[in-house]
């Protein structure tokens, strides 16, 4: 079945079943592999993407659910990498093996723009089930509090 | 004469304020439905062993899971705390990058282990937590009745609700591997039309 799919706002047209999940129509469809697979079971977030602006866990996530609306990877969260989270995690060397990272950016980026200024409780709640296997968490931390600051200086977006 | 005229007056107004309070408390205890109707004690006794009945299904996990007496949902047969930190949020629908429906599909993912689906997944708002978790029968049954604690719903959209809504019915539906409530969804919507019909009367305890 043809779906029609908008990724990074760009229109695309797949070919796949209805119970494909969305993750693989990014990185075997559309060659986006940024957004990595570690469970399939919707228990680590490595998968997360935003469907029209929520942080959902691609590897549950059906073609279906997701044909006709927005999807943005970490490809697609700023034009030129420049995004306030982007900025703090180089500043704040966050990643060690990077697998986890693009699922902890994209995650950290909704807790962004519904809470300007997160406490530690507050980045708990909104990352505690994006596991990182390398422990990277305190640097996490860290940049999340970082990119606040600079999103409230406006010099990146 | 004129003593025994008061004295019987004083009883009357003494007689009418008992009848007064004992039908007042009727109200308020045991709300007849339909309003103005009196039950017999047969009748009574149905609807307590019918809401019995009803509590088993709400205390099952299938139910009981979305409504914690903290704010943190239940998962699994022995409804421990759901892991990766899920918190209800104001709106019952989760938190930021954990909101219910990040994981929770319109249908059940196949597979054990799998996060159940539903298009309504959540849990009840901050400010209405309908907990069921840890109510006695009768704590539970006047909840149910009390619209400050049921989501401002009479009796009967609290039927047609339990009867009809999409959310209580994936209850029986969970997904692979999970056990379903005690009795079916028509003999739960059964007793629980008993329990009503019957005066919707409190359990004992
Ligand atoms: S791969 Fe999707 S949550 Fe782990
Ligand atoms: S950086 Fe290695 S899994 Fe998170």
């Amino acid at each position: 079945m043809v779906y029609k799919l908008k990724v990074n706002k760009k229109d695309y047209s797949v070919d796949a079943t209805p119970d494909m999940p969305l993750l693989w129509v990014l990185r075997d469809l559309l060659g986006l592999t940024g957004t990595k697979f570690g469970c399939g079971m919707a228990q680590c977030g490595a998968c997360t993407v935003h469907l029209e602006g929520e942080a959902v866990r691609s590897c549950v996530t059906l073609i279906a659910r997701a044909a006709g609306k927005e999807v943005t990877t970490i490809e697609g969260l700023s034009p030129d990498s420049k995004h306030p989270l982007q900025v703090a995690w180089l500043e704040e060397d966050t990643p060690q093996c990077g697998y986890c990272q693009s699922g902890q950016i994209m995650a950290a980026a909704v807790l962004l723009r519904e809470n300007a200024d997160p406490t530690d409780e507050d980045i708990d709640h909104a990352m505690s089930g994006n596991i990182c296997r390398c422990g990277t968490y305190p640097r996490i931390r860290k940049a999340i509090h970082l990119a606040a600051k600079l999103q409230k200086q406006g010099g990146t977006k | 004469m004129k003593m025994i005229k008061q004295l019987r007056s004083k009883k009357a107004i003494y007689l009418a304020g008992i009848i007064l309070v004992t039908s007042s408390y009727t109200l308020i205890s045991e709300e007849p439905i339909p309003q103005g109707k009196t039950y017999s004690a047969s009748e009574k006794a149905a609807s307590q062993k019918a809401f019995l009945a009803v509590y088993d299904v709400l205390m099952s996990p299938r139910c009981m899971n979305c409504h914690p007496k903290g704010d943190v949902p239940l998962q699994g047969d022995d409804s421990h705390l759901h892991t990766q930190g899920v918190i209800r949020g104001s709106d019952g629908h989760g938190v930021y990058a954990m909101k219910c429906t990040n994981c929770h599909q319109p249908k059940n993912t196949p597979g054990l282990n799998m996060p159940p689906g539903n298009p309504k997944w959540h849990l009840p708002p901050a400010d209405m937590k309908m907990v069921f978790e840890g109510k006695t029968p009768r704590e539970l049954a006047a909840q149910l009745k009390d619209p400050e604690q049921n989501g401002h719903k009479t009796m009967a959209e609290i039927v047609d609700h339990i009867s009809h809504d999409e959310l209580v019915l994936g209850g029986w539906n969970p997904g692979d591997g999970r056990k379903k409530p005690p009795l079916t969804h028509p003999q739960f919507e059964k007793e629980f039309r008993d329990w009503v019909k019957n005066g919707a009367v409190l359990p004992e305890k």
